[in-house]
């Protein structure tokens, strides 16, 4: 009277005697990896049959992973500039109105001396008046001072090894705690609004990517929505004869990471070409603004993660399909009458 | 082998398909279903693969109480019932050798078996030399034992039919039933659902009958050569 034990005894009082499941433990896991690699290979072989479908998919992922990639990548590279904006930093030291050139030559002296500065230009009050005379065309009012306006200023390049965000504050202090420094500036402000820049766009970006990420697992569903339909049959049959959800759900899991691998590929391929689109005018564009500045592609581990993670949306999207779609096919049906 | 016990199935409030059924199937038993259309029949064969759930009663298969089972152990319990169709649901995107070997591949045998046991039982309805072709190209009765095979190849001990000589003349007919009781001579239950009474009363084996869901004949394997009505 007893039914024969399941080949997979979940259930400890059905797993009496094991007339048909002699075959030991690694002969099954060897089997459930051949039955892997041929649902791989079966679902592979049916993406190639209809090419011209299968690519307009591909296409469709590969230019929505494809433009946050890209945007991602843009942004790296602008970090990359304001991580380098120490370059360009200058500490300016205000003198006060009172301390007279040769305090401040003297003071010049011993802030030079220090270890963290590079280079040190003094300019004083009567130079400065000069200059802000032939620049700002207020030629006439000036001439109604009484005294120059301006104080003696010194300009600092930091030492290479102090131009970080903690050694130029640490100098700035050194410089503020001298006496007769009545004021320091270091000049961020088009680094602080780059900066602002980046942050807005890297929030832009992400809001895209997961807009797009989102599509794609739409349309990955739908196609395989779609093709749990034409396999409708199959299904039906595999659930009869005892194919577990894993069983049936499997081929299309497979259908959805392959859609992902060929978009992450498409896309890697779009990212190049634009790439070597624009690295031309990138380059004089730079030139102009005498920066290094150069948009970087995406390294190997960057493709392997990209193509990893269009695999992982493509095998997302095949899962909701699948949990949607294939619970609605129940051979209840078939045994008509 | 197969017990129902006061097993009664309700689809609406109004529609009563099955209405306190009791029966009993030994093992290696060969019994028919018969009755009306719309009488119970294909409930009864559903209740057995648990595709639908009784309202009332229990349905007992091989010791398992099948109301209790969980939703995720349905397929292993399949694997224990080969069902025949009347349009035999067969696969026509692949071959004759393939359709057959599903049931082995849902359980994940290993190649080597799959081969040996597909061929074991195409050869036993006759078809080994037609194991690369299509099903498309086979005839009616060749395809209904295209679906024998399937159901069998992995030797279930219940064997269920719902009318798997529907489409066919009375010859081949006789052929399948054959292969029927041949099976059940080898320890498989079979419980063939049938309306073709000429085929039935030739066979005289146990006849269940129901009737608006009742089961008015054959309930008891005392009556075994109870004869359709």
């Amino acid at each position: 009277m007893a039914v024969d034990p399941s080949r997979k005894p979940r259930k400890p009082d059905v797993a009496r005697g094991a007339k048909t499941s002699r075959s030991p433990w690694r002969e099954q896991a060897e089997s459930y990896f051949i039955h892997h690699r041929k649902v791989a290979r079966d679902s592979a072989s049916r993406l190639w049959q209809t090419p011209v479908a299968s690519l307009m998919t591909w296409t469709v992922m590969g230019v929505a992973l494809a433009l946050p990639v890209a945007l991602l990548l843009l942004l790296t590279s602008l970090q990359g500039v304001s991580s380098g904006w120490e370059s360009g930093a200058r500490v300016t030291a205000y003198m006060s109105l009172d301390a007279n050139l040769e305090q401040t030559r003297k003071l010049a002296d011993e802030i030079g001396a220090d270890g963290r500065v590079a280079e040190l230009e003094l300019i004083d009050r009567d130079r400065a008046l000069a200059e802000f005379r032939a620049s700002s065309g207020l030629d006439d009012a000036l001439d109604y001072l009484e005294e120059n306006p301006l104080p003696h200023t010194l300009l600092i390049t930091p030492e290479e090894s102090a131009r970080t965000a903690d050694g130029v504050a640490s100098l700035l202090m050194f410089i503020e705690s001298m006496e007769g420094v009545e004021r320091v500036q270091v000049d961020l402000g088009w680094l602080q609004r780059l900066n602002a820049m980046t942050d807005l766009l890297a929030r832009a970006v992400w809001a895209l990517a997961i807009l797009l990420a989102a599509a794609v697992v739409l349309v990955i569903g739908n196609t395989v929505r779609l093709s749990i339909e034409s396999r409708r049959d199959e299904i039906l049959v595999a659930k009869l004869v005892g194919g577990t959800d894993g069983f049936v759900r499997r081929p299309f899991l497979y259908t959805g990471a392959w859609f992902g691998l060929g978009g992450g590929v498409v896309a890697w391929i779009l990212l190049q070409l634009s790439l070597w689109w624009l690295s031309g005018p990138i380059e004089r564009l730079a030139g102009l603004y005498s920066s290094d500045f150069s948009l970087s592609g995406l390294s190997f581990d960057g493709v392997f993660a990209l193509i990893i993670a269009a695999m992982l949306l493509g095998w997302l999207g095949a899962w909701i399909a699948v949990k949607r779609h294939l619970d609605d096919i129940e051979p209840g049906e078939i045994a008509g009458g | 082998m197969i017990e129902f016990r006061q097993v009664t199935k309700r689809y609406d409030s109004d529609h009563t398909a099955l209405r306190q059924v009791n029966f009993h199937l030994d093992r290696g038993e060969l019994a028919f279903l018969t009755g009306h259309s719309g009488a119970g029949k294909s409930t009864l064969l559903k209740l057995l693969m648990v595709m639908e759930r009784p309202t009332a009663g229990e349905v007992v298969v091989g010791g398992q109480v099948l109301n209790r089972l969980p939703r995720r152990q349905i397929p292993y319990i399949r694997r224990h019932i080969g069902v025949v169709f009347q349009n035999h649901q067969l696969l026509f995107d692949r071959t004759v050798f393939d359709n057959v070997a599903m049931p082995l591949e849902v359980m994940g045998a290993s190649p080597r078996d799959v081969g040996r046991r597909v061929r074991a039982a195409l050869d036993k309805v006759g078809l080994l030399s037609k194991e690369k072709m299509n099903p498309l190209q086979l005839s009616g009765g060749e395809q209904q034992r295209v679906g024998i095979a399937r159901a069998v190849v992995n030797k279930p001990p219940l064997l269920l039919a719902d009318e798997p000589t529907g489409n066919l003349d009375p010859e081949l007919s006789a052929d399948i039933m054959n292969l029927f009781a041949q099976f059940s001579q080898v320890g498989v239950t079979v419980l063939i659902a049938s309306h073709d009474l000429a085929l039935i009363n030739e066979m005289g084996r146990r006849t269940l009958t129901l009737d608006h869901g009742n089961l008015i004949a054959g309930g008891t394997p005392l009556q075994g050569g109870f004869r359709g009505r």
